[in-house]
């Protein structure tokens, strides 16, 4: 069993090394498989960061009237962080609402003796509110359109929720969202696709060009698992050699794109791939491995059928 | 050893058979010939014994195991009993002489001492001491031919089939080819051959079975090539 199992590594390695071109083609050809799927990948993530610094730039904001009784924002407050939809709630205070009023209008003369006119705060508090899913506003409104409904007609707490004045922008960005996932889904799909596809045909023609061989090592008596073994490591070795030499291509590449990237992305992908490089490895690697072994056990499978 | 029972292979297109109601045996330690021209079955016949073909009709044993009824899974162990030789030599081009004999050996599960012992006996039998670490492109036809049949003798198998072993070779190497086949009978392994070679059957002078248009016509004991 030992030495089957020794036998058959060094037979990998000795028909990696004296097919050179076969497996110089077939290397050649993972690695730029791997390359889209991992191109697929970084796109992928910037997609993702770009769309969720959107989605974080949207909220509802509900604007309190100045006078409204301090346990029922409380209420409200904590009514809405518990709805399911929702991933973050942030209360302003009429204090510090009159205070970043005041920052903001720093060097406004006007806007800020009108202020002093005034005997008290004309500013109520407000609550900030950001949904998981854009399309998922729409739902907070509702709900917080039902909590100003359940009020005191004469005292009311709600004086203005502003997701009307937003609908149309939060639509839109909703549609293109969507719409931006799928496309990228779809692209990315067929890519894998074709990448897979010709992987498994280059591992197939490299093993059609040994047909004779394995015939020979049938009629010689070597078990099937005796010829199959060697091509299983000699795909295996593809994918992990193709899986390194996509990584340190990435690299240089990636450098020079990173900066440009953070420009328009918001996301250095240098950055992310040195910080996720083991993760990185793994899937590009794996897959490589992966892929290679399928492909050549595929492959032999055919000639191996009496 | 080997038993041929009415044996007859039919193609699905209603083409002539390749085979027709064959039947003989061979004895161990015979040396047989088969003859005839292309197309009258020979190759089938040696298929057959390696479980490459199947009969449409009939059964073939290999002493009392029917061949053909071997379950896939126990096929390779069955074939290292036999050694094979052809006439396109069918050696593994990536690998040298040595390799190629040892390969033989190594799918056999054979332990390495014995493949350090073994294969260099077996190059020294068909006289290649000197061409061992050789890749078959740097070989000529008559040295491939006598690598194939080291790797067919060095697991000691009970059973030489040899087709056309010397189809491809000059006289001087086919005379080589065929003296090295002798001597390996006279050590006792049974060799089932076909060729075209009048001068190769008139030389063996041994068993000599005719065949034509599938069917067996002759069975001779020491044969000459009649037809």
């Amino acid at each position: 069993m030992i030495t089957g199992l020794r036998r058959v590594t060094k037979a990998g390695f000795v028909g990696f090394w004296r097919n050179a071109y076969v497996s110089l083609a077939s290397i050649f050809v993972l690695t730029v498989a791997l390359f889209v799927i991992g191109a697929t990948m970084f796109i992928n993530q910037l997609l993702n960061v770009s769309l969720s610094a959107l989605q974080s730039k949207v909220d509802i904001n509900v604007y309190f009237v100045p006078d409204a009784p301090e346990d029922e924002i409380e209420r409200i407050r904590n009514a809405v962080a518990t709805l399911p939809d929702v991933s973050l709630v942030s209360y302003t205070t009429r204090e510090e609402a009159l205070q970043q009023y005041r920052e903001r209008r720093q060097g406004d003369e006007i806007s800020l003796q009108a202020l002093e006119e005034l005997d008290e705060n004309p500013l109520g508090g407000n609550l900030a509110i950001q949904a998981k899913e854009t399309s998922q506003y729409e739902n907070i409104a509702r709900f917080l359109d039902e909590q100003r409904a359940a009020a005191e007609p004469q005292t009311p707490v709600i004086d203005v929720i502003n997701y009307d004045q937003n609908r149309d922008s939060i639509d839109t960005l909703t549609g293109v969202i969507d719409a931006t996932e799928k496309a990228s889904l779809i692209v990315m799909s067929i890519l894998l696709i074709a990448a897979v596809l010709i992987t498994f045909n280059t591992i197939r023609l490299a093993i059609y060009t040994s047909r004779e061989e394995i015939a020979i090592m049938r009629l010689v008596g070597a078990s099937n698992m005796f010829i199959r073994g060697p091509f299983m490591l000699q795909g295996i070795m593809y994918g992990f050699i193709a899986g390194l030499l996509a990584l340190l291509f990435f690299y240089p590449l990636l450098i020079w794109l990173g900066p440009r990237t953070e420009l328009f992305f918001e996301l250095n992908l240098f950055t992310y791939y040195v910080q996720n490089f083991g993760t990185i490895f793994g899937i590009l690697v794996g897959i490589g491995v992966a892929l290679g072994l399928i492909s050549s056990t595929l492959a032999v499978a055919r000639y191996l059928r009496t | 050893m080997i038993y041929f029972d009415n044996v007859s292979k039919l193609y699905s297109d209603g083409r002539a058979a390749a085979l027709q109601e064959v039947t003989f045996q061979v004895a161990p330690k015979e040396f047989v010939s088969i003859v005839g021209h292309s197309g009258a079955g020979k190759t089938t016949l040696l298929k057959m014994i390696i479980a490459e073909d199947k009969p449409s009709v009939g059964q073939v044993f290999y002493e009392s195991l029917d061949i053909h009824r071997i379950p896939r899974g126990k096929l390779p162990s069955y074939r290292r009993k036999i050694g094979t030789v052809f006439q396109d030599f069918k050696l593994l081009p990536h690998k040298t002489a040595f390799e190629n004999v040892a390969f033989a050996m190594e799918a056999n599960g054979r332990s390495d001492a014995e493949i350090a012992e073994n294969v260099p006996q077996a190059l020294s039998l068909v006289d290649l001491d000197d061409k061992a670490w050789n890749f078959p492109h740097e070989l000529s036809g008559g040295e491939k031919q006598r690598v194939a049949i080291a790797r067919a003798i060095v697991n000691q198998p009970d059973i030489i089939i040899a087709d056309e072993p010397t189809g491809n070779l000059d006289p001087i190497a086919t005379y080589e080819v065929v003296q090295i086949l002798r001597k390996i009978n006279d050590l006792g392994t049974t060799v089932i051959m076909t060729t075209h070679n009048k001068g190769v059957i008139d030389e063996i002078e041994r068993r000599v079975i005719t065949m034509d248009d599938g069917r067996i016509v002759r069975d001779d004991a020491t044969g000459k090539y009649v037809l």
